[in-house]
């Protein structure tokens, strides 16, 4: 008797042909899924999504009327305001926040397929849970969250994933705001270790045109600089303590940095407001005439670390995937919190 | 016992027709790249500025190199930038190499030059790359502002870890097939040019490695990322990461060649 026949004592036929049937199956089923996004990518930030120096910085984003003067209205004391200190980033911060992506896999309890994946939140930016089993969005009356509620679908090697119902929140970090009404596509494309994330930011109140930014991630065995913690509320102005009916905000036209941009870089202030022109090569025409470059780089130039010939030029040391995104000249802790925002930002 | 296996043996043939009628079964000969596109990357392309508009719409203050993780070697040439200097060496197009290219406000042209190669032609600095599938010799060519571009087309793959499927609330339903792709160019052989318009360097043994990934929307748009990876050891300190955007247009009328400037 030799090992197949004492296979064929051990296992019945029609367990067999069931087994080969089921192998079949899992392995010759059309793809719907390639790709494992499990684990911790870490930032690159090669690129000024995250980073801004002055206050109104809002190059490049395609802003309506009403989405630029509410940017311009604002001020970021209004965070101290008590209802507000613990007011989250929307979705869209995950591109232009200074954290990595953390990714986990949901699987469901009975099948273990993939039921979800999970981008875990960080202290001011809630987690997103990007369901994969098909269900519909809830009704658009249905309560909107700092997180929102967001469905996935496999392309190919792509993840695509929709987000609706986030609260309104900032754009980019206390520049422009997106409404409840926003809508966030995110491309996922995983090349290696590598992830390119895209977002598609679209939204009836504040945006003319759909705003959209890239941002790239590498998968990394030792995630720190992770600060998971809750949000906790502190009183950072007294005179809102004081005073709890106090709105802080800007006058239209009032915003003191507003003129910042144009007075250190020459870029004039019609494009410093942005606008949905303001993305198009074409616009540069309009820039040429009113643009003249403005003396060399004195001071957040960026540049190699300190110790290296061009040290004094504000360029410290800013390692790649760092929590400022990797910007020259970036301050080396992240952001504590809503309210502390330090400045000059990076 | 024994008399099941032929009925096995049945089942397993039958098994193995059913998954070459899928697609599974004998090699294929091979296609030309052309007609073997996963995606349809032809076509007019506008790049969107929301990212370092700063440094890409404006040229940008000398000695500002924000964003580049650069060497100090590669400050030091950054500091000696003089566009006039490279207008006297014919040299205005040092800031539309192949690594700079993608990030410049403009417009791409792509079509396809014959069976194996994809022209990339842009507006802003008229410049033209060719990415060449199949086998590309880059050792003796001369170097270029646009160097020696090989491609190749990464299908989606067709197996699944089982985890990896969706859990579907339909069930019985049959999956999409495999759909999507990427373009994956790797870009050598290129002169020595500017990352960006102010002299931040990169140099000639830089090697730029590229996936082009499309996505078609519902609403009929169709965006562009071209994640970038770009190694250069004599002027970056790390390996420069950038996924510049584009959006298709319906035709080719805001094409609008201008010529290579150092200055603007």
């Amino acid at each position: 008797m030799g090992p197949n026949a004492v296979l064929f004592e051990m296992v019945s036929p029609m367990k067999l042909i069931c087994i080969v049937v089921l192998l079949w199956m899992f392995a010759a089923a059309p793809a719907s899924a390639q790709v494992d996004f499990t684990g911790t990518w870490q930032r690159v930030g090669q690129n000024d999504n995250g980073a801004a120096r002055e206050p109104v910085d809002l190059l490049g984003m395609p802003l309506s009327a009403d989405g630029r003067a509410k940017a311009l209205s604002y001020d970021i004391a209004a965070l101290s305001a008590t209802e507000r200190q613990c007011q989250m980033y929307p979705p869209f911060y995950a591109l232009v926040g200074p954290f990595p992506l953390q990714f986990v896999m949901v699987p469901d309890p009975v099948t273990q397929k993939l039921l979800a994946w999970k981008i875990l939140g960080w202290g001011d930016r809630d987690e997103t849970m990007i369901w994969m089993d098909g269900r519909p969005h809830p009704s658009k009356n249905a309560p909107h969250s700092h997180g929102g509620f967001t469905t996935g679908t496999w392309e190919g090697d792509t993840l695509t994933a929709v987000t609706t119902h986030a609260k309104l929140g900032d754009i980019k970090r206390h520049r422009g705001f997106s409404s409840d009404r926003a809508t966030l596509t995110y491309r996922f494309n995983r090349h290696g270790d590598v992830l390119t994330v895209t977002g598609i930011l679209e939204d009836p109140v504040s945006l003319a045109e759909p705003y959209v930014l890239t941002e790239n991630f590498r998968l990394t065995t030792n995630p720190n600089n992770f600060p998971l913690t809750a949000c906790e509320p502190i009183e950072e102005l007294p005179t809102l303590h004081e005073n709890p009916a106090l709105v802080p905000h800007y006058l239209p036209g009032k915003h003191p940095a507003m003129n910042e941009m144009t007075e250190r870089y020459n870029i004039p202030l019609e494009a410093v407001v942005g606008g949905p022109e303001t993305m198009y090569p074409e616009y540069r025409k309009k820039l040429k005439d009113k643009y003249v470059m403005p003396p060399p780089c004195k001071e957040g130039c960026g540049g190699p670390p300190a110790a290296a010939p061009a040290a004094g030029r504000g360029g410290g040391p800013a390692p790649q995937g760092g929590p400022q995104g990797g910007r020259g000249a970036a301050p080396p802790a992240p952001p504590a919190g809503r309210g502390s925002d330090p400045a000059p930002r990076k | 016992m024994r008399n099941a296996a032929p009925t096995l043996m049945l089942v397993v043939l039958g098994l193995v027709a059913l998954e070459a009628q899928r697609g599974g079964g004998a090699p294929q000969p091979a296609r030309a790249p052309r007609a073997a596109a996963p995606i349809d990357l032809t076509g007019y392309w506008v790049s969107i500025v929301t990212q370092d508009w700063r440094w890409r719409m404006v040229t940008p203050r000398k000695g500002d190199y924000q964003g580049v993780q650069i060497t100090p070697e590669a400050a030091k040439v950054a500091d000696a930038w003089d566009p006039a200097k490279d207008e006297a060496a014919g040299e205005q197009c040092k800031s539309y190499g192949a690594p700079a290219l993608m990030s410049v406000p403009g417009r791409l042209h792509i079509t396809w030059q014959d069976d194996n190669t994809l022209k990339v032609d842009t507006d802003a600095g008229q410049q033209t790359r060719l990415l060449r599938f199949g086998n590309v010799q880059t050792a003796d060519a001369p170097r270029s502002w646009q160097g020696v571009s090989q491609a190749q087309w990464l299908m989606p793959r067709p197996n699944v870890p089982l985890q990896l499927r969706p859990a579907d609330r339909t069930a019985d339903t049959p999956s999409a097939p495999p759909s999507g792709g990427s373009l994956q160019v790797v870009t050598k052989n290129i002169r020595a040019g500017y990352l960006r318009k102010n002299g931040v360097p990169y140099s000639e043994n830089a090697v730029m490695t590229e996936h082009w990934d499309l996505y078609k929307r519902a609403n009929g748009e169709e965006w562009l990322t071209i994640t970038t990876q770009l190694e250069d050891p004599q002027y970056l300190r790390s390996a420069r990461l950038t996924a510049p955007i584009f959006k298709k247009e319906p035709n080719g009328s805001k094409w609008d060649p201008t010529p290579c400037s150092s200055r603007w």
